[in-house]
């Protein structure tokens, strides 16, 4: 999942980088494709090379090297407000059929069954990165039909489009999973099985999914990670299995 | 320490005690704790390991906040048990990171409120009356806004300051120097004192200028286990371990027992941690620039 999240960024493009899976899958593409890639963290770090895996979006080793530290009230304002964020990557205990994203309650806000750690800044990357995208393991209570709560706009909310709501950012137009990858439908703003992981049916990956997801016409092959990717995420940046858990 | 918390921080006081991962002030919050301030407003952007410890020993009445985990580790169980309705009740308000930002540079600028192009589509204005549009009398279009935060008393850890409070801060800076100009009183909290000429030689480094501080301390590991640039690293350890601790009620008290009420002070609780040597920072100096005319 890592390895197909960090071939979704270009070598050169600005990703804002989240806590978690998205951390690895960006610290991948810059050891890999993408060594220009220009990693902003919310923490304030920009241009960030960290010599070792950052165990949280605010690690010393993002700041030794940088090419800038900012507040951050000028990351929110002057990076993502701004307009220069190219990529977000967001993860979310809840995902629907639309992409919006609950990181905040399963369950009534007032009285939650869980209590999630909440928005962070997931709500205005969602809101302003040109593209998000979103790494999430397939399930049933994480892809149901809605949300119980919209942490972060996807690209319908309540029938209501992007544009309408006026929201700079393209919005969570990949989900990677550990199966398959979905993508965003043009029209519809529908969430759709694109491509399948190597050994997996379609029907597979509907299982995990709470609403009758639909197909592309044409389903694409995901290669499988390469013995590179392999070694790095498991022997170089993450011997820890901070992320890699399984 | 004890007498500035003791001359600052009140029962019923709105806190913050800020830092993004970097330079968080857990000497002061074990201080507050031992205290036994009650009824508090804390507000941070991310309440960390030091509000759940704060939340569990009974000191906040509300929680303002915008990411209430435990990066990279799990969760913060005292603010969850009570979120979820399993302990003590705590009133929450919720924001984003942007949104706790805009608050504090507000605040930090005396104005009322502060606007951001932001919360479209987003559930947060639904469960948070405070944060509210208005219409741009220039465009037209409509933005959303929060309400200034002005807190009774911030906390600010930093790396060095001189006697009258002009304090330096180098790496991740946070919010620390909006929340500092947004309140009423400020305590500055450093791993070194350090003599004026050594602030004046190098102005551009000073966040939070003595004129708006109202208390020093020197604390040195007063951040442990969060981290201060050039001093001393996470310990990430000792964040993993929160997780299950935190999840014990009876565990967490013990924590608490023997780590904040069973310690004097600072000096105290490094000495019962012990081997924070282990996390000494690396040199990676820079070489300075030329402030001459």
């Amino acid at each position: 999942m890592a390895a197909v999240a960090a071939r979704e960024l270009r070598n050169g493009e600005v990703v804002f980088v989240g806590i978690g899976l998205p951390n690895l899958a960006c610290n991948l593409a810059r050891e890999t494709h993408a060594p220009n890639l220009v990693l902003i963290y919310e923490s304030g770090a920009v241009g960030a090379v960290p010599e070792r895996l950052p165990v949280s979006i605010g690690d010393p080793a993002l700041v030794t090297g940088s090419l800038m530290v900012c507040s951050m009230a000028d990351v929110f304002q002057y990076f993502l407000q701004n307009g220069r964020i190219q990529v977000g990557l967001l993860g979310g205990a809840q995902i629907d059929r639309y992409g919006n994203i609950n990181t905040t309650v399963v369950g009534d806000y007032a009285h939650p069954s869980v209590r999630l750690p909440g928005s962070g800044g997931a709500a205005e990357i969602a809101v302003h990165a040109r593209r998000t995208v979103v790494i999430s393991r397939l399930g049933r209570r994480v892809f149901p039909e809605r949300v119980d709560f919209i942490t972060s706009p996807g690209m319908r909310v309540k029938g209501r489009s992007r544009r309408e709501l006026g929201m700079p950012g393209a919005g969570p137009t990949t989900v990677i999973t550990d199966k398959a990858i979905l993508e965003a439908d043009p029209e519809s703003g529908e969430l759709v099985l694109a491509a399948l992981y190597p050994g997996v049916a379609a029907t597979e990956v509907a299982e995990g999914i709470g609403w009758p997801v639909r197909n592309r016409s044409q389903l694409k092959d995901v290669p499988p990670p390469t013995d590179r990717e392999l070694h790095l995420l498991r022997q170089v940046l993450d011997p820890k299995r901070l992320y890699l858990k399984q | 320490m004890r007498e500035a918390i003791a001359a600052h921080v009140h029962d019923g006081d709105t806190v913050v005690i800020e830092g993004f991962t970097h330079l968080i002030c857990f000497a002061a919050g074990h201080e507050i704790i031992r205290q036994g301030r009650r009824d508090l407003t804390l507000c941070r952007l991310t309440p960390d390991l030091i509000y759940d410890q704060m939340i569990a020993a009974g000191c906040a009445r509300k929680l303002v906040f915008s990411w209430a985990g435990n990066p990279g580790a799990g969760s913060l169980h005292a603010f969850r048990r009570a979120a979820e309705g399993k302990g003590p009740s705590l009133e929450l308000e919720e924001y984003s990171h942007f949104g706790m930002v805009a608050r504090l540079s507000a605040g930090a600028s005396r104005l009322p409120f502060w606007t951001m192009r932001n919360y479209m589509g987003t559930d947060l204005p639904a469960v948070n009356p405070a944060i509210r549009t208005v219409t741009c009398p220039y465009t037209g279009e409509v933005l959303a806004t929060v309400p200034a935060l002005n807190p009774d008393v911030t906390i600010v850890h930093a790396q060095r300051a001189d006697e009258d409070g002009n304090a330096q801060i180098w790496g991740l800076l946070g919010v620390q120097k909006e929340a500092a100009f947004a309140s009423g009183r400020v305590i500055v909290v450093v791993e070194e004192l350090v003599d004026q000429s050594q602030i004046r030689a190098d102005p551009n480094r000073t966040l939070i200028p003595g004129l708006i501080v109202d208390a020093v301390v020197v604390e040195p590991w007063g951040a442990h286990p969060s981290y201060a640039q050039g001093y001393y690293d996470r310990d990430n350890e000792f964040y993993i371990s929160w997780e299950p601790i935190s999840r014990d009620p009876a565990a967490l008290s013990r924590y608490l027992d023997e780590f904040v009420y069973g310690v004097e002070d600072r000096k105290a609780y490094v000495k019962r941690c012990g081997g924070l040597d282990r996390l000494k920072a690396s040199q990676r100096v820079c070489a300075g620039v030329n402030y001459g005319f």
